[in-house]
């Protein structure tokens, strides 16, 4: 064989499985968007078919809008994510800041003690957090969804990292023109540190969009339901009888981020999996 | 966040360490202004972490139940109850059991796929996209479809299997297959990612080697891949394992929506038991020691890991 008809043969290979592969992968998504686009007829029958006869998308949309107040799930995701984002920005980049780049008595230890964090896993403390806000009497509330993730170690850990590659010729110049140091935080530091506050911000509004183990622990009122927690809701009510609106629900419920994601992939991969790389 | 926890030596090692030598003088203020700076992390760090994790320890040797008015310290006897308890041993058999599926499953598809997304140039990043989409996708809507795929008489799978002249199954339903197929949907959703750390890997493997080992003789894709490949991931590979496995240790989300850990138990894992436990009964104090028998498990991978990489360094 020559080697041009090899090279073909590997290449054809090479997509054949990754084809077959790729499929697999988006099997749930197109029998998602088929089966929210089918009516109730056709989705109970033993006949399979993927494009709908009958195409009922937009009934099966209103129906999951109309059972369920899809707007209010999507804005309160809306509230949590964004909220909980720019409170660890809040608490994490000062703290960051003062790991990088200022001298002081325990700062070796505060380090250690943040490292050790990132070790913990949420559901590790639970149990706890939850008598906390039991006793603080915030459960069932934004504050018992936001509260405890305030402190993003992770975070702090990443900021530090990136601010101790900043020159501190750049900090000098600031004190020089009498900029405080919350002051550089904010207008010296954030600015030089935007692609890691970007790659940070989508691991955190992804990781919290998506969370369901905690929601599902602190809250009772259905008007404070994220976007996962009431789609589980929604089939629970629902059970075995409405595929269609429920798959639309499902639907609506991921829209967002994969979007987003469709749009700023590589920003993405790189955000989610800002954990593993390097 | 849960990711977190293994990544540690692999992001520890990056930039840093630039030595000081001049050290220069500064105002005495300045130190103050680093405690005021860095004082709200380290209150909340103490609030919402580790005081926790000393609490979830201590509440374990306690019998304290939400809302009751006092508590006893009870020694040991939580973890005693639980020893003896058949559905805790299930529980971690069944945890034991999805790992063991899952971390091989994903890792090894993980990396399959990004050889082959590697070796060629087309498609490329259409590739990446489609392969990591389950991990951005709300795992539990996509649990909702997963259920509804495998739903004994109108779902896909069924339907094709009939179409293939296979006899259907209650897939869910049936204590026999239903952790199966939770692992089935774990290692669909946890491939993509895998496949984007081994992709980062692949990258930072200098072409001169593979270059060195053709004129060595290692003409075959296979010899390539076991002299060079293999032993330069192995770090990566190290990583991603560990990564997994805690990942999933973790499993909740589909347990909980799908099957609640049935039928029969047959799908109960720990930090199910956990929820049920210190949620659903309020017994706080048994929870807690579920939940410690669960750090144990995350510890001890994220110690093995430690200790593999330093002995791994050299080969790196």
């Amino acid at each position: 064989m020559t080697s041009r008809a090899r090279t073909l043969l590997w290449s054809a290979t090479r997509h054949f499985l990754l084809l077959a592969g790729a499929l697999v992968m988006l099997t749930p998504f197109i029998w998602m968007l088929s089966t929210a686009s089918k009516p109730q007829t056709e989705i109970f029958s033993s006949d399979l078919h993927l494009i709908p006869y009958h195409f009922a998308l937009w009934d099966n949309l209103r129906t999951a809008f109309a059972k369920a107040d899809l707007w209010r799930y999507l804005l309160n995701g809306l509230i949590v994510t964004i909220s909980i984002f720019g409170l660890q920005l809040l608490v994490a980049l000062p703290a960051a800041y003062a790991l990088a780049k200022l001298r002081f008595l325990g700062r070796d230890g505060l380090f250690a003690l943040v490292v050790f964090c990132i070790l913990i896993p949420p559901q590790a403390t639970a149990i706890p957090v939850f008598l906390l806000l039991h006793k603080l009497g915030v459960l069932d509330s934004y504050a018992a969804l936001v509260l405890p993730f305030t402190i993003s170690v992770f975070g702090i850990f990443l900021m530090r990292q990136f601010f101790k590659t900043v020159p501190d010729d750049l900090i000098d110049a600031a004190r020089m023109d009498g900029i405080s140091e919350f002051g550089i935080v904010w207008r010296v530091m954030l600015p030089t540190a935007i692609p890691a506050v970007t790659a940070f911000g989508i691991f955190s509004v992804v990781a919290h969009w998506n969370d369901y183990f905690w929601p599902l622990i602190v809250l009772n009122s259905e008007h404070l339901q994220t976007p996962p927690l009431a789609v589980a809701q929604f089939r629970n009510n629902e059970a075995g009888t409405n595929y269609g609106p429920l798959m639309a629900a499902a639907m609506v419920i991921i829209a967002p981020l994969v979007i987003a994601f469709l749009f700023a992939q590589r920003r993405f991969i790189e955000g989610i999996t800002l954990t593993g790389i390097k | 966040m849960s990711d977190a926890a293994a990544t540690l030596q692999g992001v520890a090692a990056v930039p840093g360490v630039r030595a000081r030598l001049f050290a220069r003088p500064r105002p005495a203020g300045r130190s103050a202004a680093a405690y005021a700076l860095a004082a709200p992390a380290f209150v909340l760090m103490l609030m919402m972490l580790i005081g926790p994790l000393g609490g979830v320890i201590a509440l374990s040797f306690t019998d304290y139940q939400l809302g009751a008015p006092s508590f006893a310290w009870i020694g040991l006897s939580n973890y005693g109850e639980m020893f003896a308890d058949r559905v805790f041993w299930i529980s971690l058999k069944n945890t034991l059991t999805y790992v063991a599926i899952v971390v091989p499953g994903a890792v090894a598809l993980g990396l399959g796929v990004a050889l082959l997304v590697q070796s060629g140039s087309g498609l490329r990043s259409w590739y990446r996209t489609v392969y990591f989409l389950p991990v951005m996708a709300t795992l539990i809507a996509m649990a909702i479809v997963w259920e509804f795929m495998l739903h004994p008489q109108f779902g896909l799978v069924n339907g094709l299997l009939r179409a293939a002249g296979l006899q259907g199954h209650s897939w869910l339903q049936d204590r026999g297959t239903a952790l199966y197929s939770l692992c089935v949907i774990g290692i669909w959703q946890a491939t993509g990612f895998n496949m984007v750390l081994f992709l980062a890997g692949l990258v930072s493997i200098p072409k001169h080697l593979y270059d060195a080992s053709e004129i060595d003789g290692a003409e075959s894709a296979w010899s390539r891949f076991r002299l060079v490949t293999w032993p330069m991931l192995g770090p990566v590979t190290l990583f991603v394992v560990t990564i997994s496995a805690i990942r999933s240790f973790q499993v909740f989300d589909t347990v909980q929506v799908l099957t609640k850990g049935g039928p029969s138990k047959s799908s109960e894992v720990l930090i199910y038991t956990m929820y049920t436990e210190g949620f659903e009964f309020f017994r706080s104090g048994y929870g807690a020691a579920v939940t410690v028998v669960f750090l144990g498990f995350v510890l001890l991978l994220t110690l093995l890991k430690s200790a593999l990489g330093s002995r791994e360094v050299h080969y790196a």
